[in-house]
């Protein structure tokens, strides 16, 4: 369990104000000046050396990210956006860095644009987040006011300049290209990689995009040193991270919590504990709506960091832990996580837009007990049709849930189905490409 | 040269390329819907997915820049499947219609689906069904079968610079539409149903006519303007059905204006077939000896010197020449292709032709428009500027307001002062065409009308000459002729020298003529005394209605005939029908006028005709090359200056030429453009 001097947001709980002077208190802006002086590569490399991981979803790592935008300015300004666009369902860890914690989020904007070369920011809120977005700009008033950004910001000799700018509610817009196109003001649609925003982003300048939490970690780790944020968690899965733990438990709330933290301890411990004990738990989908669930019998060892989970063919992603308990339908609950993404594909390409559709539709079929035992597979080979060959990181979004719930309910799922398939043998289709042209030993 | 692997074959590419075109240069077919070469890449249908090395996900080739050493493999099992995915996913939404749409038979999702496509669905809901929307008299929708590859979106906004077409709704509830349900107000909009891969966006007034299997195709040229676009005659029977854009890079690209494609059912209507004489103020069937034997009476009868003939802007070069043929024949010296008099100066063929070459419109770094509107008198021009707009961003000028030429552009002045001030280098602008390389000066027809149109035309060859812009590499005099006939007509001198008193134009409207014999010409502003008409030509339009005998002719697509484009490129029209009626062609009709007269042929066959009318153009006989930059001996000369306004001539855009107003769908438009405030939702 992480010891409360440890905890890098200290006022996750709003227990000591969210205000300036009570964020002072809590070491905020403290000797920013000083960790601006000690130059750009000694920012990129102490992150690097804390192995900080982007806490968005991809778990890219941030000092490598910061290391990709061009070392010198050219004829075009470089800019960096935060990504406080969080819809995923599940997830609400940014939401109280906003309302609490907003001058963490502030200061490591500074210090990421001083690192990246930028001289504006952009903070990307949700539509729905108005509250929040008005508390941030209360916070960034106050910030402007004391001198902190702004020009000169801190006498660092660095001006900085923190826009915010409102979503209009779709998912697809925390995509980070999608994200800049929508701050262009064009149709949110995710752009087509490479280029990568660090080079061709935001108006065609270098741009780069982190999440909330990302960033408001970054002043905490310069000043206590990446050394002590390494030592927390395990290698290559360093540090704390806030998780959001929800669906059937007794006490849903928000953690700060090392890496690598047990499941069952994150949920008995801190959530007290699923509803109707542990015996009842059915599964946990770790990371968000869009990463696969995982069945009480992995539940039982499985600890909470990037790499333990792709072990398991699950991810971290942005750690809103979901659980299911044995009294939820869990090929309903599926169905519905299936329809948001129907509802949220951005149209753009074809795998994502009409297969999230049919994946809703075959599920809300089963779910009904109204599919027969064919449509399983057919189910699976949609999800493989979606996955990989879609613009952005949605298609698996979206598919690799479904292929959480066939890969471990599979017997819950034929129980549903009534009949038979009545073609047993899978035919084999002659390939067909080129043929005519290819020799037969390359068909 | 880099190299690229495709299908463990070592190819060279150019720098710059995509893996797509790399593996066309390796002979490798890469299906494709929504990647189009003249548009922005889209990447979104995903159906040319490759398999790269070191990437665990297949790759959109239509995006994906070419690099050095790269491995892709085009006929793995991977990417068959994940094409084989792709393929089904359209055709879960994709209405099993092809029996009843009008892009069977040339639909990419129905060929590649030969390729790509499942034997059976395994879709068991109900297919998503999408509003059709109104976009106007000439796009027919049915957005139930878009597959949203965007390419009419990306074609509105970046070629024909209208943003009107756009997406709205997401997911699968995305849709393609106007917005407001409008027309598109642009003259390029027809070419949205080429460039769409399936049947969402069709040809209005080409539904259900014809299979593209059943129909003739001719590879032919257009005539509406002077741009001599390439296109494709598409025939059943003696009805020409549609008009399609063929490649011509130098030309047209793969565009055509909408009155190219659609003003051919004019061709069907209002089409003169028999002889007709006037009789007691009655237009009477005939025949042809009766109409030949009048006209030769009355040939005989008139003075030559009272005798005159007028070409229209439709006619071919051998038209043109065997009327003036005709015309020596009878002695007559008072012919005309102008409709209003304009200056022109035929010494040298550098004077009336587009000297820049359109497709030397892309090197431009400067251009000013002189009196022109090139979006209405040259549509495929104006998109060629507007792509060098987009490239290279340069400034572009214009003297007279043109309206909107679907790019930005300063208005300098809108009086000859203007002009006079660019000449004596005094003009804000003078500082930007000094610095320039590549300037273009394109002076329209309306500045020729000007009574400085002398001034305006030597004034500018001088100041450009002395510059220096007009030499080997670049001439950047440039005339924009309106009609198709114009660059020919000039070849053969066909038009009277003296301009202003004195003039055709001056003796037609004082009645010094008594006798006319109008060929394929309507745009003349004539107002009939007591002269005799003779009109020759495939439409009843103004002229044929005061005519006293008609002789009906083939139209453009009837007869074969060589056209010389605004850039003085020769190129060759082809008959695809066959000529309606008792028509004739021209030449032939002359040939029995001057048998009756003086027993004599002008030409033996078509094939004497074809030799001397080659013979008589200048400098360039070669069938589709540009003339020779003839900058040795250039003859400079000076006009008067008169203060006037320049004046855009507007153009009646869908109404221009005979078949144009006889075209149903033409009259459609122009209502469209007319009304096109008020909110027509017809579906």
């Amino acid at each position: 369990m992480l010891k409360e001097e440890n905890k890098i947001f200290k006022n996750l709980y709003n227990e000591q104000g969210w205000e300036l002077e009570n964020a002072l208190k809590r070491d905020d802006w403290l000797d920013t000046k000083k960790i601006i002086e000690k130059g750009r590569d000694w920012i990129i490399n102490e992150i690097k050396a804390s192995e900080l991981r982007g806490r968005g979803g991809a778990g890219f790592s941030t000092g490598l990210k910061w290391s990709f935008a061009p070392k010198k300015v050219g004829s075009r300004p470089h800019y960096l956006v935060i990504n406080a666009d969080e819809s995923e369902p599940g997830t609400c860890k940014d939401r109280d860095i906003l309302r609490f914690e907003p001058q963490k989020l502030i200061e490591g904007c500074l210090i990421a644009s001083y690192a990246v070369n930028a001289k504006v920011c952009y903070v990307y809120i949700r539509g729905e987040y108005i509250k929040e977005g008005k508390r941030l700009q209360e916070a960034i008033d106050e910030a402007y006011s004391k001198n902190l950004i702004g020009k000169n910001a801190c006498n660092s000799g660095w001006d900085l300049d923190i826009y915010i700018h409102y979503g209009a509610g779709a998912y697809i817009c925390g995509e980070e290209t999608a994200l800049l196109e929508s701050l262009e003001g064009n149709r949110g649609q995710p752009r087509l990689k490479p280029p990568f925003p660090a080079l061709v982003g935001l108006y065609g300048c270098p741009t780069i995009v982190n999440n909330v939490e990302t960033i408001a970690v970054v002043p905490t780790i310069l000043r206590r040193g990446a050394k002590w944020f390494a030592s927390m968690g395990r290698p290559k899965n360093t540090g704390t991270k806030i998780f959001c733990i929800s669906g059937n438990v007794n006490a849903p709330c928000n953690v700060e919590e090392e890496m690598g933290i047990p499941l069952k301890e994150l949920i008995e411990k801190h959530a007290g504990g699923v509803i109707g004990g542990w015996k009842n738990l059915q599964a946990v989908i770790p990371g968000g709506s869009s990463m696969p669930m995982v069945p009480k019998d992995i539940c039982e060892t499985l600890r909470m960091d990037f790499d333990s989970l792709v072990e398991v063919k699950s991810g971290l992603g942005t750690a809103g832990v979901v659980v299911i308990n044995k009294d939820e339908d869990i090929v309903k609950c599926m169905a519905r996580i299936a329809r948001f993404y129907k509802h949220e594909s951005c149209g753009q390409c074809t795998p994502c837009r009409e297969g999230a559709g049919w994946m809703w539709r075959i599920l809300e079929r089963t779910a009904k007990g109204e599919a027969t035992h064919k449509d399983i597979d057919l189910l699976s080979d949609v999800t493989k049709q979606i996955e990989g060959h879609t613009i952005c990181a949605f298609g698996e979004g979206s598919a690799w849930p479904v292929q959480g719930l066939l890969r471990h309910f599979r017997k819950e799922i034929d129980k549903r189905c009534f009949s038979e398939p009545t073609i047993k043998k899978k035919r084999k289709i002659p390939y067909l490409i080129d043929q005519h042209k290819l020799e037969s030993k390359d068909a | 040269m880099p190299k690229i692997f495709i299908n463990n074959n070592e190819i060279e590419f150019k720098e710059g390329m995509t893996v797509l075109q790399a593996c066309e240069l390796a002979g490798v077919e890469i299906p494709r819907f929504c990647y189009h070469e003249r548009l922005s890449i889209a990447g979104n249908c995903r159906m040319c997915l490759v398999e790269m090395e070191k990437s665990a996900k297949p790759i959109a080739s239509c995006a994906m820049p070419a690099a050095e050493g790269m491995k892709i493999k085009t006929n793995t099992k991977m990417v068959e499947k994940a094409r084989k995915g792709v393929m089904e996913f359209l055709l879960v939404n994709h209405p099993l219609d092809c029996p009843v749409c009008d892009q069977g038979g040339e639909c990419d999702l129905q060929d590649q689906s030969l390729y790509y496509g499942f034997d059976g669905s395994r879709f068991k809901e109900n297919k998503r069904l999408v509003k059709d929307k109104y976009m106007g008299p000439l796009i027919k929708t049915q957005m139930t079968r878009c597959i949203h590859c965007t390419r009419c979106i990306r074609f509105a906004t970046e070629v024909a610079g209208v943003s009107e077409l756009g997406a709205i709704g997401r997911g699968e509830d995305m849709e393609i539409t106007t917005y407001l349900e409008k027309s598109m107000t642009s003259e390029l909009s027809g070419n949205v149903i080429d460039l769409c891969p399936v049947g969402a966006l069709t040809s209005k007034p080409y539904a259900f006519e014809a299979r593209p299997w059943e129909l003739k195709k001719t590879e032919s040229i257009d005539v509406m303007d002077a741009v001599g676009t390439n296109i494709r005659v598409d025939s059943y029977g003696w009805e020409v059905k549609r008009i399609l854009p063929r490649l011509n890079n130098q030309i047209n690209e793969e565009w055509i204006s909408d009155k190219t494609r659609y003003a051919c059912d004019g061709l069907l209507k209002q089409r003169l077939d028999k002889v007709y004489i006037r009789k007691n103020n009655q237009l009477v069937e005939s025949n042809w000896d009766d109409a030949i034997n009048l006209i030769s009476s009355k040939i005989k009868s008139t003075s030559s010197e009272k005798i005159a003939g007028h070409v229209g802007g439709l006619s071919s070069f051998e038209t043109i020449n065997s009327f003036k043929k005709f015309l020596e024949e009878i002695n007559v010296k008072n012919y005309e292709f102008r409709e209003k008099d304009f200056y022109v100066n035929p010494d040298q063929k550098m004077n009336y032709i587009f000297n820049s070459s359109i497709q030397g419109i892309e090197k431009a770094d400067f251009i000013l428009l002189v009196g022109t509107n090139p979006r209405h008198e040259a549509t495929i021009l104006n998109a060629r500027i507007r792509k060098t707009y987009l490239k290279n961003k340069l400034p572009i000028f214009s003297i007279g307001d043109p309206g909107d030429l679907t790019y930005p552009y300063k208005i300098v002045g809108n009086k000859t002062e203007d002009i006079q001030k660019i000449l004596d280098g005094k003009s804000e602008i003078n500082d930007l065409l000094k610095k320039s390389k590549n300037p273009l000066i394109i002076i329209g027809e309306s500045a020729l009308e000007l009574k400085s149109g002398k001034y305006i035309f030597e004034g500018f060859k001088e100041f450009l000459y002395k510059n220096k812009f007009i030499n080997e590499d670049w001439n950047s005099f440039n005339i924009l002729t309106q009609n198709a006939a114009t660059v020919g007509a000039l070849d053969l001198n066909f038009f009277n020298k003296p301009n202003g008193r004195g003039s055709f134009f001056d003796k037609m409207n004082n009645h010094n003529f008594d006798l006319l014999y109008l060929v394929g010409s309507d745009e003349l502003n004539f107002q009939k005394n007591n002269e005799f008409i003779i009109y020759q030509g495939s439409h009843g339009d103004r002229m044929a209605q005061i005519a006293d005998v008609i002789l009906p002719s083939p139209a453009y697509t009837e007869q074969n005939g060589f056209f010389i484009n605004l850039e003085g490129r020769l190129q060759k029209a082809f008959k695809a029908t066959n000529p309606i009626g008792n028509a004739k062609e021209d030449w032939k009709i002359f040939n029995l006028i001057v048998d009756k007269i003086k027993n004599k042929n002008l030409f033996t066959n078509y094939k004497t005709l074809i030799e001397d009318s080659l013979s008589k153009i200048k400098e360039n006989k070669n069938i589709d090359t540009l003339p020779e930059p003839q900058i040795k001996k250039i003859n400079l000369s000076s006009g008067n200056f008169y203060s006037e306004q320049v004046l855009i001539r507007p153009i009646d855009y869908y109404f221009s030429n005979p078949i144009a107003r006889a075209s149903k769908t033409m009259s459609d438009c122009r209502i469209e453009k007319i009304h096109n405030s008020e909110n027509r939702k017809t579906g």
